[in-house]
């Protein structure tokens, strides 16, 4: 029976990381004795006590900017937003100083911005964003998305490790949903490599996050209707493992970019213009994009339902493809 | 006869050290302008006529070989040339070269280390320094160096929520962190008191907790003595101070700006309070320097100061290929690290 949740996978991460090495902390709002909003770093204060678990104020700027600071003094601090939504609090912080500060000034500043994202939960407007697209554009700043537990350790991992900044992001749908059996053994998951979830030969829907098990479900169905879908979680959006999008799209000639952010400008924007440019002619119908309304996530689960993309819209877009 | 002076602890050696400083800076800054006007400095000239007295005295008062970190703003060159800064760096960096310290990427003083260099430049969004600030003196603290953190901020800069949540978190968390907020009159155009309801800046120390004090500006001694005070109480663990220096910026924000919007008066009472000249004055008189120290001092500053522009003259522009590399670790440009 699986015992390790998604939530736990990132604690463990962090609690391994900070064993190893000295100059890892955590810092954040409700971080230390009441273990964080979502109990993500529950125990860690009474392990490694007050001076590496640091309680902040109210204060996202001070949060990211104290984490660059000390990251530039050779630390390796992951700041904890205590849902995503509020990094946009921090997003002059993030993407003037901390992003641009290697390609600037020769300054590493390897600092791990993670945080609870994502939708299905009614947090209304300000507790569900997909923040990844408000970043692509701002050079300087990786991006990582887990699906999975194994991902969640792997990737945490891979960015406290990293010598640059990693925004990390947490679906926060997943952190009690998801249990897995996870290695016992240290191990990382490299940023910037795919995941193919599920191999096809018929369409291919790349996606990540917590949509992956929305595309599972639809591979499923799918397959039922004899379709053989490939499901790519993509699990690094900066860098984007460019190679896996190419073969797959050039061995199915259909494709579905799936994400829960809102369609316009966001993320699979950019991967149909790369599947355009580089693979145009290997496909055999337009590159679909499934994705929210181009609306804030409301809150009554009706609204937020029909807002969020699902099963049956990545359906009838393979369906629509595939008839093409 | 002579005019006995509190020279605050220092010694002839450390006064004319200062000196040297206070000349470097204006000497220098005077040299950009002659380099902007030849089009040889490409981006904006920011002086700090005026104001050279209170960044250069605060920033003397920190100990660089004990790891203590300044971060100026955009009119403290004064102080990174106390922590070290070389001058062919500074006209490089604003002269775009391929070896200025950013190799071309950043501007004018937006360049240093804080560990490597002992300062670190600004970015230009006003303000932001002061939560990085806090976090270079929480990793001092982690790392157990009693190292002492000093930024500069404006009085315009005061105004943004960056500057609050950086002073609030720091003061908080006591850290060793000395802020000089530098009230100099105006923000670009804008005169303080459209800036600030406050009288005095330093009161917003009350929101915070944390200590303040009020200094004049272009008094050398006095600004050297109120900042030594905060870093030693920063060094005991007392926390943050915030000092605000009175003074005023005489050149308008940057070289094209001609500063219409300030009274004529304004310009002529504070250049009467030059830093440089009352700091010589006050030496001389007090018998602890004569005319010919200045007047050596003067030509070994000239002298560095040629020998710098020719060594940035002489320095190439970066290469065009150059311009995607560096900004992740891995492709070797900076040499990792």
């Amino acid at each position: 029976m699986p015992v390790t949740t998604y939530l736990d996978a990132i604690r463990e991460a962090m609690i391994e990381e900070m064993r190893r090495d000295p100059r890892v902390f955590l810092i954040g709002e409700d971080v230390g004795s009441y273990g964080g909003a979502f109990k993500t770093s529950a125990g860690m204060i009474d392990e490694f006590g007050p001076g590496r678990v640091i309680d902040t104020p109210i204060s996202e700027v001070a949060i990211v900017g104290a984490a660059s600071g000390a990251a530039l003094m050779g630390m390796r601090p992951i700041a904890e937003m205590q849902f995503i939504d509020f990094i946009t609090c921090a997003y002059d912080m993030l993407v003037n100083f901390t992003a641009t500060s290697r390609y600037r000034v020769g300054s590493s500043c390897p600092i791990v911005v993670r945080g609870p994202a994502g939708g299905g939960t009614h947090g209304g407007p300000f507790h569900s964003l997909n923040p990844e697209a408000m970043f692509m554009n701002r050079p300087g700043i990786k991006i990582v998305a887990p699906g999975t537990a194994y991902d969640a350790k792997g990737l945490l991992k891979a960015a406290i490790r990293d010598d640059d900044p990693v925004l990390f992001i947490e679906h926060k749908f997943l952190y009690r949903r998801i249990k897995e059996d996870l290695p016992t053994e240290d191990y990382v998951v490299p940023i910037g490599k795919a995941n193919v979830r599920r191999t096809g030969k018929d369409i291919t829907i790349i996606t990540w996050g917590a949509m992956i098990y929305v595309a599972d479900d639809a591979a499923a169905d799918l397959a039922n209707e004899g379709v053989s879908a490939e499901v790519i979680d993509l699990r690094s959006i900066i860098p984007f493992d460019e190679e896996a999008i190419l073969n797959s799209v050039a061995k199915t000639n259909r494709v579905i970019i799936l994400h829960e952010a809102p369609l316009t400008g966001g993320a699979g924007a950019e991967f149909a213009a790369r599947i355009a440019e580089k693979a145009f002619d290997y496909l055999d119908a337009p590159i679909k994009r499934v994705a929210a309304l181009d609306v804030p996530t409301p809150y009554s689960p009706p609204l937020e339902a029909a807002a969020l993309p699902d099963k049956a819209r990545v359906l009838a877009a393979a369906r629509e493809l595939l008839r093409y | 006869m002579t005019t006995p002076l509190d020279t605050h602890g220092l010694t002839r050696e450390n006064l004319l050290a200062i000196d040297y400083f206070l000349r470097l800076t204006r000497t220098l800054e005077e040299r950009l302008v002659a380099l902007f006007r030849q089009a040889k400095v490409i981006g904006g000239l920011y002086r700090s006529l005026g104001q050279e007295g209170e960044s250069v005295a605060a920033a003397y008062a920190l100990d660089y070989k004990q790891g203590d970190v300044v971060q100026p703003l955009i009119r403290n060159m004064g102080s990174i040339l106390v922590a070290g800064a070389k001058p062919s760096d500074i006209i490089k960096q604003y002269m775009a070269k391929g070896d200025s310290p950013t190799r071309g990427r950043e501007l004018n003083i937006h360049f240093g280390h804080p560990d490597r260099d002992g300062f670190i430049g600004q970015i230009s969004m006003l303000g932001d320094m002061i939560p990085v600030m806090a976090g270079i003196t929480l990793a001092g603290r982690m790392q157990k160096r009693n190292l002492v953190g000093m930024a500069f901020i404006g009085d315009g800069a005061s105004s943004t929520g960056a500057f609050y949540e950086g002073m609030n978190f720091a003061t908080v968390q006591r850290l060793p962190l000395v802020v000089i907020l530098e009230n100099n009159g105006y923000a670009y155009s804008t005169p303080t008191a459209k800036q600030s309801a406050v009288k005095t800046l330093a009161d917003k120390a009350h929101a915070f907790g944390c200590a303040s004090e009020v200094v004049d500006g272009n008094d050398v001694l006095a600004t050297y003595a109120a900042a030594k005070r905060a870093v030693d109480r920063a060094r005991a663990g007392e926390g943050v101070t915030l000092i605000e220096v009175k003074t005023f910026r005489i050149k308008g924000h940057a070289e094209h700006d001609n500063q219409s919007y300030v009274p004529i008066q304004l310009i002529e009472e504070w250049s009467a309070k030059d830093p440089v000249v009352q700091f010589e004055k006050a030496l001389v008189d007090a018998g602890l320097a004569a005319t010919s120290d200045f007047e050596a001092i003067h030509a070994r500053v000239r002298n560095e100061v040629d020998t710098a522009t020719d060594e940035a003259e002489r320095s190439p522009m970066p290469r065009p290929e150059e311009a995607g590399m560096g900004l992740f670790a891995g492709d070797g440009y900076w040499g990792e690290g």
